[in-house]
């Protein structure tokens, strides 16, 4: 039996009834030792920002796993660590996202895959999301052999999938600014899933 | 870089199928906020490893039983015609998706939502804010209970009107499930001008995306009942058959 799938619908513009939590941004506990802060804007094509978007991530644990019944290597994540972050865009298309650090994991066709985080953007004139995803610019040996980034030949279009360092504060180890540009001049790659 | 016990080691996976042709192109003039929205460089086709074959597990102490009665979430009754919203989140193997996050929300009875941005004249409900959670249960089954969404006309062209509906985000148990998307009433005379509804390229899909009236859900007295079956992307068929875990 093959039943047809529910086609998808734009989120629209009035989706902050339903959608936001109070601690969506938070995939693990403020306060949580070595969190990193992972934030940017998101851009129409005309560079302006997108004030009525969610930016939803998800990932592996410090340890590159899950905790789902379909990854063969899970248990032992980390306490509170919930993997899924969910975070609408303000006023200036800015989100922000608190989470730990992934851990390299192997990839179905062997070989590792860098340590990365899944994401899906959802707005007004976006009739399905969009996925992208979110890799590290200090991982470079992983990112090397990642088959993902691999696959995409033009280093520019490559780049647009690594944060940027962001100089840290004193007691934040880790602030990433990701930018996600949805069409135009350095758009972002975008995967079909 | 933490020890791992399968050091690169090829890895038996499910992998999900495509959903080719089923999805409105980003890319839909017809509704105008898609012009600066959708990407110009084609998709990459992303191969599924275990970030997408694994999802959240969510909803466990986040939602509530009170939180799939929309009409009960203040001092007094919205208005509007009640009505009872069911079904059941299936794969397309036809395997329900049990335990899965459902969240709702729409327009009161007059089409209005409830929220900043929403400038259409008629009126807030102060006993309606509209939105809604379940988690499904052991058959994939939901329930909620709200009233009716009204129509509401937007500015994507002259005289131009959205068909009542209820959004539906849904996470099913992989990220390659998740789907946000929208259930249509029966009949709505504003299908054909809708560029939303008909942005879905395929007939019998936007079929799909519309409950089916009945008299068995409704309830004598108290309310009308819709059913209304939403279908996630399956495994594919070899994979299917090694496990039925979820």
């Amino acid at each position: 039996m093959t039943l047809p799938l529910t086609p998808s619908q734009t989120a629209g513009p009035f989706f902050a009834i339903g959608l936001p939590w109070a601690d969506g941004p938070h995939v693990v506990p403020e306060g949580t030792p070595g969190a990193i802060t992972i934030s940017g804007r998101v851009l129409d094509g005309a560079g302006a920002p997108v004030t009525d978007g969610l930016v939803e991530t998800w990932q592996a644990g410090p340890d590159g796993r899950f905790a789902h019944p379909d990854d063969p290597r899970s248990g032992g994540e980390a306490a509170g660590f919930r993997g899924f972050g969910r975070c609408p865009t303000d006023a200036a298309g800015r989100y922000c996202v608190m989470t730990l650090r992934p851990g390299r994991l192997p990839s179905a066709g062997g070989g590792w895959e860098a340590p990365h985080l899944d994401v899906s953007v959802f707005a007004r004139g976006l009739l399905d999301r969009v996925v992208t995803r979110i890799y590290f610019p200090d991982e470079e040996e992983a990112n090397l052999a990642d088959p993902v980034l691999r696959a995409i030949a033009d280093p520019g279009r490559r780049a647009t999938l690594i944060a940027a360092a962001q100089p840290g504060q004193p007691g934040q180890p880790g602030e990433f600014r990701f930018d996600i540009r949805l069409q135009g001049r350095q758009e972002t790659v975008f995967f079909e899933v | 870089m933490p020890a791992n016990p399968l050091p690169g080691a090829a890895l038996d996976l499910p992998t999900y199928r495509r959903p080719a042709g089923v999805h409105p192109p980003l890319d839909s003039p017809g509704y105008r906020s898609t012009a600066l929205r959708h990407p110009r460089e084609p998709l990459v086709r992303l191969p599924h490893g275990l970030t997408e074959i694994t999802g959240p597990v969510l909803g466990e102490g986040r939602v509530t039983a009170a939180d799939a009665d929309l009409t009960t979430q203040h001092a007094g009754e919205p208005l509007g015609e009640r009505i009872i919203v069911t079904g059941r989140v299936l794969d397309s193997d036809g395997r329900p998706v049990p335990g899965t996050l459902i969240e709702v929300w729409q327009a009161n009875a007059a089409g209005r939502y409830h929220h900043a941005v929403d400038n259409h004249s008629a009126p807030l409900d102060p006993n309606f804010s509209g939105a809604g959670r379940c988690i499904t249960d052991s058959e994939g089954r939901y329930r909620f209970v709200t009233i009716k969404p009204g129509a509401y006309p937007w500015g994507n062209h002259y005289n131009a009107w959205r068909p009542a509906h209820i959004h539906f985000s849904l996470f099913g148990c992989a990220f390659t499930q998740r789907l946000v998307t929208r259930m249509y009433f029966p009949g709505d005379p504003l299908f054909a001008q809708d560029p939303i509804f008909n942005s879905v390229p395929d007939a019998a899909a936007r079929q799909r995306m519309i409950c089916r009236f009945d008299l068995s859900i409704t309830q004598p007295e108290w309310a009308l009942g819709y059913e209304w079956d939403i279908v996630l992307r399956g495994r594919e068929a070899a994979v299917f058959e090694r496990e039925e875990g979820w």
